[in-house]
């Protein structure tokens, strides 16, 4: 006998199965139109594979699985394909979605199907593939795609593979009377799902509260390995992580998933399905859905085709809607309400709980939170809901996070006890929700700073580059001096030191500017420089030195934007270097000081507060962004653009400033040769 | 066709607040019965007395504050309030101690906080410490005298009379010092066994207070069993109040035996009624396990070294201030978890 552990908290609600357990499983019928969302499971929609007007026949595949995570989508009954548009799906925003739309014919006939006999001629990965030929994904409520549920990622070997029959939820029957009708089924699905798993142990957990369903798994699993453990009947019993509580003693590590631990957990419908489409190569074109609630007439179970209209389903079966009844699809405790009956059934509609009035009372007007404790008393995750409700209200996001609001598997006991009837759940999607959307907001501020930031980096090296091949230059053309002094004895060819074309103008200039030096030598020995005053020459010196530093940057700039303007340009800087260079020997001759007086142009000191206004302004705005960001989301891109004008700014005044600090620097250095 | 969108879950339990404060004020009744039996008509009177009071400064409050009056006085905390009030002061207190003792506790500790479910101070306590500070005289004198050790014990309207002052009856003759605090004095220069002499201990711990304190336990241990609070508050403060006692108190000669402290005073009264007030207290059952012991050590050293014969309310309001850092303390280990976060920081 297996010990059966017990999880923290949990509650007993009042089970009201016995409404909808009573009866066999019955088929539902054909409705004259059957509506099929590409989505009906976790992952990528499937892609349509049929037109409109197309004739489907039952089982032929309608949709094929689309990416990694997707399973298919088969027309559960013949017909024809009247439209693909978009539909109300079941979903609790009550949103639309894109669907494929059957106009049935009635007939009911069956596509070729390829049965298989023995599973165990197949191997595991044909299996696995007719599994999500098949469309089959959980049908214990998220609708994860099975085939990729038993591709357990990083090779992680399952020791225990379990059977969820455990269905805590009050009203829901589905899996009670599959299990059951159809035990042998759901026995002969776990041996499948067995086969490609090859796991230590197959255990059945089942609530004490289905005693026939225990008998009838006991019967059918007499000849095998597989042990049904019976656990206590509380909710929430059939959540994965508490069912694995229960029969393995382990917890599935925060952040990990059950395989992690060599777990894995699958619902017993899911079995059954497994079971037949490998056997009888059906797909899943239809589920056993419970019918229940004061406000149907017919309640039980029964064989719903995939896409049935719940409207029709829920006339078929006497629907007494009543004022302020609700309509829940799922359980009472996890369930979502619909706000309108003209949606289908899908993949994971266990139950459809038309709940009166009287069943289902509105919930009352929340009073002030106590801080009883009764929440943190059931939890099953071993929270602390009321200050998860105080922090998610006082929109401390944070510190509900540090308190594991995310850890929160919304199963709803807390509300159930809550006595001042806070619909805390509530609060925390609320919290789940603002946090994802902060964290998104998050990444793409992170995304736009990295953008910005590599922008920054790949300007600064550009420029490093630009310096790197501007001192490659020069030492070409310093070699390239060297090597025609010497080869001028002989007349040697003119060398070229580098390939860069640049480079060689370059070192042409300095050539011609070598030349006419030695030109000029004689004629400043002779020169009347008395004509000359000191202080006229120093006026040149400036506009002279100002004219060169203009130059240079013209020439920098068009050396990257423009080569041939480079080169015309090369030549002026050259003579308007010379010009500098002659006018401060002359003053040196005449006994002066060949420092500008002051620097032309707009000062060192202008730009530097030119720079500090535009970064001053940048932090401004960049600071109402941060404030808009919160607040004011609509005038977020806006005030973006204008933010990336004002970066612009900033870096041209930098740049303004570089190109105005470097002359001088230039002109220092000079100095101090001189 | 339009149904109603509402969010799991969609059943509800059975639990309501406005019971459970229903059931609180209900089971006080075997330790009002006692008072009653005991010592007169005093805490009946100052019971409903501040109850009234209560409701009426509540309903002021709601008014002032635009708040719906029946929702609000629909959950019945501010009778709790006076009702407890009432069970905790003298019995021959006049009336404006009452007055004044509840007016500040629904008024100011409750609502200035901002209601119900805000206040991080026990509004009881809150408003007993501030009578016991301002009034100390009003305070200590009223407790009244057993009624089998009178030999003309006070008819209810004679009682009615003195606490609001009609006539001219003085209560000096009705009234006399608690056991706690006749035996707090008078073991300075006494034996125990000279001590239990004073008839106002009675035969077994002390006359009338044992089973006033009884009588609270029995509705202590009755919310306990219908599930209004877990046993992790009341246990750790009388298992810390007996653990003091008997570690320093275990010579009678000296100081205040175990058994007087735990069935004397406001000891029960304190542990399942006060401290177990949810809204003031610590949430996790390790973090009432330290609320409650840190209440019975701070009863125990306030009794013994202070200077208040009692010392119910000064730890419990202590304990108040410490609760939310308790909190973060004793977070659960929650599912999926090697071990429980600490503090506000991320734990490594």
């Amino acid at each position: 006998m297996r010990q059966v552990w017990d999880f923290h908290g949990g509650i007993h609600p009042k089970e009201n199965k016995t409404q909808s357990s009573q009866s066999a499983i019955a088929p539902a019928g054909i409705p004259p139109q059957l509506v099929l969302p590409l989505q009906q499971h976790i992952g990528q929609p499937a892609e349509p594979i049929v037109q409109v007007g197309d004739r489907v026949l039952k089982g032929q595949m309608i949709a094929e699985a689309h990416g990694p995570v997707s399973v298919a989508i088969h027309a559960p009954s013949s017909g024809v394909v009247s439209a693909m548009e978009i539909r109300p799906v079941p979903h609790p925003s009550g949103m639309s979605d894109q669907c494929i739309i059957i106009d049935t014919d009635g007939k009911d006939e069956w596509c070729e199907l390829s049965p298989c006999e023995d599973y165990a001629a197949l191997t595991p990965n044909e299996i696995l593939t007719r599994i999500r030929q098949s469309g089959i994904a959980g049908m214990g409520g998220a609708g994860f795609p099975t085939e990729i549920k038993l591709h357990p990622p990083r090779h992680d070997k399952v020791n225990t593979l379990i059977l969820n029959g455990a269905e805590c939820e009050p009203y829901i029957t589905a899996d009670d009377r599959l299990m059951r009708e159809r035990a042998e089924e759901i026995v002969l699905g776990l041996e499948i799902m067995a086969y490609i798993l090859r796991p230590g142990e197959c255990v059945i957990g089942i609530e004490d509260n289905k005693p026939e369903a225990i008998a009838a798994l006991r019967e059918a699993a007499k000849e095998t390995q597989i042990e049904i453990v019976v656990i206590p009947t509380k909710y929430p019993s059939g959540g994965e992580k508490q069912l694995i509580k229960i029969l393995t003693g382990k917890e599935v590590p925060n952040g990990h998933i059950p395989a992690d631990i060599g777990v894995m957990c699958q619902n017993v419908a899911t079995a059954a399905a497994v079971y037949r489409a490998i056997r009888y190569g059906e797909p899943l074109i239809s589920r056993v859905t419970t019918l229940t609630g004061d406000c149907i007439a017919q309640k039980g179970n029964q064989q719903v085709l995939i896409g049935t209209p719940i409207e029709w389903l829920l006339e078929q079966n006497g629907y007494l809607a009543q004022k302020g009844s609700r309509l829940v699809m799922g359980g009472p405790m996890m369930g979502f309400t619909l706000d309108a009956i003209n949606v289908p059934v899908v993949k994971t509609t266990n139950c459809l709980l038309a709940a009166s009035y009287k069943e289902l009372p509105p919930p009352q007007p929340a009073q002030a939170c106590i801080r009883c404790g009764m929440c943190s008393e059931v939890c099953p995750a071993e929270l602390l809901p009321q200050q998860l409700y105080w922090f998610s209200r006082g929109q401390e996001f944070e510190k509900a996070e540090h308190h594991n609001l995310f850890d929160c598997i919304e199963c709803g006991a807390c509300s159930y006890v809550c006595p001042s009837s806070i619909p805390l759940v509530q609060y925390y999607r609320y919290a789940k929700g603002e946090i994802r959307q902060i964290q998104a907001d998050q990444e793409k501020s992170n995304q736009a700073r990295e953008r910005f930031e590599f922008r920054q980096e790949r300007i600064e090296r550009e420029k490093e580059e630009k310096e790197a091949k501007r001192k490659a230059r020069a030492e070409a053309a310093a070699k390239a001096q060297a090597a025609k002094k010497e080869a001028a004895a002989n007349k040697a060819p003119e060398p070229v030191a580098s390939n860069d074309k640049a480079a060689a103008i370059q070192a042409a200039l300095q050539r011609t500017e070598a030349k006419k030096q030695a030109k000029e030598a004689p004629q400043k020995a002779t020169g009347d420089t008395q004509a000359v005053t000191l202080e006229s020459l120093q006026k040149k010196l400036i506009s002279a030195e100002d004219k060169y530093s203009k130059m240079q940057a013209a020439w920098q700039d068009a050396q990257v934007n423009n080569p041939e303007r480079a080169e015309k340009l090369a030549s002026a800087v050259t003579s308007s270097k010379d010009n500098v260079e002659k006018i401060k020997q002359q003053i040196t001759e005449l006994g002066g000081d060949n420092t500008a007086a002051v620097p032309a142009g707009p000062s060192i000191e202008e730009l530097k507060s030119n720079l500090e206004k535009a970064t001053g302004k940048l932090q401004l705005m960049l600071d109402t962004l941060e404030d808009a960001k919160q607040n004011h989301p609509d005038r977020v891109e806006k005030l973006e653009r204008a933010v990336e004008k004002n970066r612009t700014r900033v870096s041209l005044a930098e740049a303004a400033l570089r190109d105005a600090d470097n002359p001088q620097k230039q002109t220092e250095s000079t100095e101090s040769e001189g | 066709m339009a149904l109603m969108r509402i969010t799991s879950p969609h059943a509800h339990g059975p639990r309501k607040t406005a019971n459970l404060m229903r059931v609180v004020v209900i089971t006080t009744l075997p330790g009002l019965f006692a008072l009653t039996w005991f010592f007169g008509w005093g805490n009946l009177i100052n019971v409903i007395w501040c109850a009234l009071i209560a409701i009426a400064s509540e309903a002021l409050v709601l008014l002032i504050r635009k708040r719906p009056l029946g929702f609000y006085l629909g959950d019945y905390s501010a009778l709790v309030t006076g009702v407890l009030l009432g069970l905790a002061l003298p019995p021959l207190a006049p009336w404006w101690v009452s007055l004044v003792a509840v007016t500040f506790a629904i008024i100011i500790a409750k609502h200035l906080y901002g209601g119900m479910g805000y206040n991080p101070f026990n509004p009881a306590m809150v408003g007993f410490a501030l009578v016991l500070i301002s009034f100390p005289v009003a305070m200590t004198t009223n407790w009244a005298t057993p009624v089998a050790l009178l030999e003309n014990p006070m008819g209810f309207l004679d009682t009615l009379s003195v606490i609001f002052g009609f006539g001219a009856q003085t209560v000096d003759a009705f009234t006399m010092a608690t056991p706690l605090d006749v035996y707090k004095h008078e073991i300075a220069y006494s034996t125990a066994l000279d001590v239990v002499q004073n008839p106002v201990f009675g035969n077994f711990v002390a006359h009338g207070w044992e089973w006033v304190n009884i009588g609270f336990l029995a509705g202590g241990l009755f919310l306990l069993y219908k599930g209004v609070f877990t046993w992790h508050t009341p246990v750790s403060m009388l298992a810390a109040l007996a653990v003091m006692a008997l570690a320093f108190g275990w010579d009678a000669d000296q100081t205040t035996p175990p058994l007087l402290h735990l069935f004397a005073g406001a000891t029960m009264l304190g542990a399942f009624f006060i401290a177990t007030d949810p809204v003031t207290a610590a949430v996790s059952p390790q973090g009432k396990l330290i609320y409650g012991a840190g209440i019975g050590i701070l009863t125990y050293i306030i009794r013994v070294y202070g200077s208040y014969p009692d010392a119910i309310a000064f730890s419990v309001l202590l304990m108040n201030f410490a609760a939310p850092l308790i909190d973060l303390y004793t977070q659960p280990r929650t599912y999926g978890y090697a071990k429980a976060k600490r503090g506000g920081k991320e734990s490594e």
